[in-house]
């Protein structure tokens, strides 16, 4: 079944020169179990081709739940000297949140967010 | 256990944090304020010659002033800030006079120097030190044009600072999650070879350096954190076993919980297993994030190595003239006129005979933000955001001139120019490398108000 990454993760992003860091929070250890299988760096790297991301690099941080992704090249630019109006990768998160996913409907009930 | 605040994510973040963190939270051991990113030294350059006594964040006097009334009051904590910029000297003279005048001569501030490593940049060009750390390039290829240069410091100076008895310690460059781990180091006295609590300390200080994004601030489900306009800053609760619990003054807005502490602890980090600090390097795959309610989070299970050889520097460039002006545009295909219009000005630029280094023309409300990732949609009023960026500020100048012409000539519909012509500013670029930390040795002074 397709959902948006939003309805199972959440996030956080920033700059690092050109590129952009975005770290990815799955709501629940099933949640971040269907990631880590699904949210590969191949997957990141395809949706935020168009803003021209390269060599993206994913790191697993398993005891949190946590798929970190170093995006060079995302910014066209960076913080001093991208034209963009997200010069410095505020929005990025929240664009990756729109990323439409496959997800086993049996298990979508144990990946959704609980409220905050 | 030690208290340790921020209230200071960045340059030009709210001034009256820390004076209200203070009262919020009396019992505060020690106060932080990070004033650094990335190409702030750039800015304090440019004001520094204009003036030599400048060069530093001037806000942080006032902030001191606005502390003044509480040390007054006996207040004993300890203000720790990067504040000095590239004139930490200037930014203490600033601050003691400022505290005379107030009538707090019983304080000492400590001014830590020694971080500036241009004329070292300058003089070797052509080292692979000094090569950018993110593209590989020689130095030598911007070495006319570069600007500030200047070496991460970690603790050390703080720490050493502190044992001399100062009250406020003011420094230039330093990492931002030294400014918490030095008073840790220093109240817990542990050695450098304590690497698992010092990498839990500098876990604590990454985890509030950017103040209320800790709080809820930018947080992903925002909309429902409470009473934002009155949001608590941060503070850790730090324990001897280099643990802590985040955590923000009773009574005040925004929540601490596992979503926002997570968040922040993967705020622009590039591999979790291996976040290099002057200090240690340190792991966060053992990590635990445990949420206690009432806004109290416990952060466990830090691992660290010993630091590496080098300090990380970071210099900026000169890099060309740049300037972005926007409008808005109501009516039908509003995305279509706003993009013609948009055309329009650089054609004009080309036709006053400039050739724009870069463009890029934005349609606001069209996903600019994800620019090819979403479709366009048909919308009855966006906004044109026009941004430009040349060698030779010529070229930007007369782009800041051809906007305006637009309310007469462009699309009926065409409105909101009342910022007036885009301002052309330098920019500066960012050229991050390494540097032996035996070849820049760090200065600490005590002196008396």
């Amino acid at each position: 079944m397709q959902i948006r990454l939003g309805d199972i993760a959440y996030a956080r992003s920033g700059d690092k020169g050109s590129g952009a860091t975005l770290g990815i929070i799955a709501y629940t250890a099933q949640g971040y179990e269907v990631l880590r299988d699904h949210l590969t760096a191949d997957v990141m790297e395809t949706y935020f081709e168009p803003m021209g991301a390269v060599s993206v690099k994913r790191y697993e941080v398993p005891n949190l739940h946590v798929l970190n992704f170093v995006m060079p090249e995302v910014l066209a630019g960076g913080g001093s000297r991208s034209l963009r109006i997200d010069a410095q990768g505020k929005a990025v998160g929240q664009v990756a949140l729109e990323m439409p996913i496959e997800v086993p409907g049996h298990l979508i009930q144990q990946c959704r967010k609980a409220t905050i | 256990m030690l208290r340790i605040g921020n209230a200071q994510g960045f340059w030009g973040d709210s001034v009256d944090a820390p004076r209200d963190l203070l009262a919020q939270q009396p019992d505060l051991d020690y106060l932080t304020l990070d004033y650094l990113a990335e190409v702030s030294m750039s800015i304090m350059a440019a004001q520094r010659a204009k003036d030599p006594a400048l060069g530093y964040a001037r806000d942080f006097v006032e902030v001191v002033k606005s502390l003044a009334p509480a040390w007054k009051a006996g207040s004993k904590c300890k203000l720790i800030a990067n504040a000095g910029g590239l004139n930490p000297q200037g930014c203490a003279a600033a601050c003691a006079t400022a505290l005379r005048e107030a009538g707090c001569t019983h304080l000492r501030i400590g001014v830590v120097t020694g971080d500036d490593v241009l004329a070292i940049l300058k003089s070797r060009a052509d080292d692979p030190m000094f090569k950018n750390m993110e593209t590989g390039e020689p130095l030598s290829s911007m070495l006319d044009r570069i600007f500030t240069a200047n070496a991460y410091f970690g603790s050390a100076p703080i720490v050493d600072a502190l044992a001399a008895g100062a009250d406020i310690v003011i420094t230039g460059r330093t990492a931002d999650p030294s400014l918490v781990a030095a008073p840790a180091i220093f109240h817990y006295g542990w050695g450098w070879d304590q690497h698992d609590r010092i990498a839990g300390a500098l876990i604590a200080g990454h985890v509030i350096e950017c103040g209320a994004q800790v709080t809820g601030g930018i947080s992903t489900n925002w909309l429902d954190v409470p009473d934002i306009a009155n949001i608590g800053y941060p503070f850790v609760e730090m324990e001897e076993d280099g643990s802590f619990v985040v955590t923000k003054p009773k009574g005040t807005g925004g929540v601490v919980n596992e979503q926002t502490v997570k968040e922040q602890l993967f705020y622009e980090i590039g591999d979790p297993g291996n976040y290099i600090s002057p200090d240690a390097r340190v792991s966060m795959l053992s990590l635990t994030v445990q949420d206690e309610g009432n806004d109290r989070v416990r952060v466990r299970g830090a691992k660290g190595q010993a630091a590496t050889d080098s300090y990380k520097v970071s210099a900026t460039y000169r890099d060309g003239y740049w300037a972005q002006g926007m409008l808005t545009i109501f009516g039908r295909d509003a995305v279509k006129k706003a993009k013609r219009c948009g055309e329009i000005v650089i054609e004009r630029v080309r036709r006053a005979g400039y050739e724009l280094g870069q463009h890029n023309i934005e349609c606001i409300g069209t996903g600019a933000c994800g620019p090819g990732l979403f479709p366009t949609p048909d919308l009855q009023e966006t906004v044109l955001r026009i941004a430009v960026h040349d060698a030779h500020k010529e070229a930007v100048e007369r782009f800041s001139k051809e906007l305006a012409p637009l309310v007469t000539s462009g699309t009926q519909g065409v409105t909101g120019f009342s910022a007036g012509r885009p301002r052309v500013s330098p920019v500066f670029g960012y050229w991050p490398c390494l540097i032996n930390k035996n070849e820049v040795p760090y200065e600490v002074e005590v002196v008396s108000i």
